[in-house]
């Protein structure tokens, strides 16, 4: 198991110190989501309910994640390093782990900011809302991740991901919102739970038949 | 070490390879020529279970930590610097000391001076410096060479030599286009049409 995490964290800091040195994805996600809540914030006609406001949260953090995952594998696809790491002797979920650990710190940088930005624009933030947000973090990077690096194998790649993704991310918006204005967040929040976990068990068994033929 | 029988590979309706017999006993070095397009680089892929036949039997007795496979793209992260990507490298194999490790292999490879620098900033030749490296790091026991020359100059062409020299106990299949610079060591030929 320590093996197994010495690679999970040699794995998701390489992609971190990437991200520090080539500033590709996460500049992209701020700018994109705190630009989306500025023109929802001005489309959005005064005195819009709780549940459409936070709904357009939910739709601005799907797409900021769509943006950070169709690069998550820009590196290994360019110059065919997924074949380096699929040679080592590590066992290939750890690919996968590390990658998502990645996928979620910059989603969750993005929020930092993004959250924040939704409480100037449009109502202050509740606990149920920020609970949410982080459990569909962990769902949205797990399957976004598999997605990932099934899209990057293709030649249609930006076109596969959205494709792919978005049908398994409707669940997440359900649940999110549900719990951020819903009369009973805690069953939504639950909801959100079991997403994470059925996604991240499917996504750490599969990844091996993903990445090799 | 290496058994294959009328191996085949197609990438859909296009042949590869077809109808491919290689034997590679341990410790043997065999050398895969044939123009371009013949099926060198999948046959090195198939052995080192990077892509599945589609026909024919192969054969690798080698786990996957004891092969060194050298690729066309040198397998390294443009934005890590060159002592970085070889750690990265040393951690997931595990390499015991592995810091000496990667510093004399950069050494060896006469590297070292640039081990702080981005091998985005790499030249060709530099680049495939690093790569080979790379395949060297963890003491590989199956070579999988694909145009180990490729982008060397004359001085990284002698380094190279002298590493091959210095492995003479290592199996080693060679994809190249230039059989003769390694005619010496050759145990066996394959060509494909």
């Amino acid at each position: 198991m320590s093996r197994y995490a010495a690679d999970v964290t040699a794995l998701a800091r390489k992609d971190l110190l990437l991200e520090l040195r080539s500033r590709d994805t996460l500049p992209a996600m701020l700018l994109f989501v705190v630009s989306a809540l500025a023109v929802f914030h001005f489309a959005l006609p005064s005195g819009s309910s709780a549940r459409a406001e936070t709904g357009l949260l939910w739709i601005a953090i799907v797409f900021t994640a769509l943006l950070g995952l169709t690069r998550a594998f820009s590196a290994e696809r360019e110059q065919g390093l997924l074949d380096g790491l699929v040679l080592a002797p590590c066992d290939r979920s750890a690919i996968w782990l590390g990658k998502t650990i990645g996928v979620t710190a910059f989603l969750v940088l993005a929020e930092i900011v993004a959250l924040p930005a939704f409480a100037l624009f449009f109502h202050p933030l509740s606990w149920e809302l920020v609970a949410a947000v982080a459990l569909a973090d962990l769902g949205i990077a797990a399957i976004g991740t598999l997605l990932a690096a099934i899209a990057a194998a293709s030649r249609a790649r930006e076109l596969l991901l959205p494709l792919l993704f978005l049908p398994l991310a409707i669940p997440v918006v359900i649940g999110g919102v549900g719990a951020s204005v819903g009369s009973n967040p805690a069953s939504f929040l639950g909801f959100l739970g079991l997403y994470d976990a059925v996604f991240a068990i499917l996504s750490w068994a599969s990844f091996e038949y993903v990445v090799t033929e | 070490m290496i058994t294959a029988r009328k191996l085949s590979r197609r990438f859909g309706d296009k042949r590869v390879l077809e109808g491919v017999d290689l034997d590679v006993p341990r410790g043997g070095f065999v050398l895969v020529t044939g123009p371009n397009g013949s099926g060198k680089t999948t046959l090195l892929r198939l052995c080192a279970g990077l892509a599945a036949p589609s026909g024919g039997e192969l054969e690798v007795n080698a786990p996957r930590e004891t092969i060194g496979f050298l690729a066309h793209e040198p397998l390294v992260y443009r934005e890590l610097t060159a002592l970085e990507n070889l750690d990265l490298y040393g951690r997931l194999y595990r390499i015991p000391e592995r810091r000496e490790r990667c510093g004399a292999m950069l050494e060896r490879f006469g590297l070292w001076d640039a081990r702080n620098e981005r091998a985005g900033t790499f030249s060709r030749g530099m680049l495939q410096r690093l790569a080979l490296c790379r395949t060297f790091l963890h003491e590989p026991d199956l070579l999988l060479l694909d145009e180990p020359f490729d982008g060397l100059d004359a001085e990284g062409a002698e380094l190279l030599q002298q590493e091959l020299v210095a492995r003479s106990r290592c199996t080693a299949l060679v994809a190249t286009h230039d059989p003769d610079a390694l005619a010496a060591r050759a145990t066996g030929r394959l060509a494909l049409a």
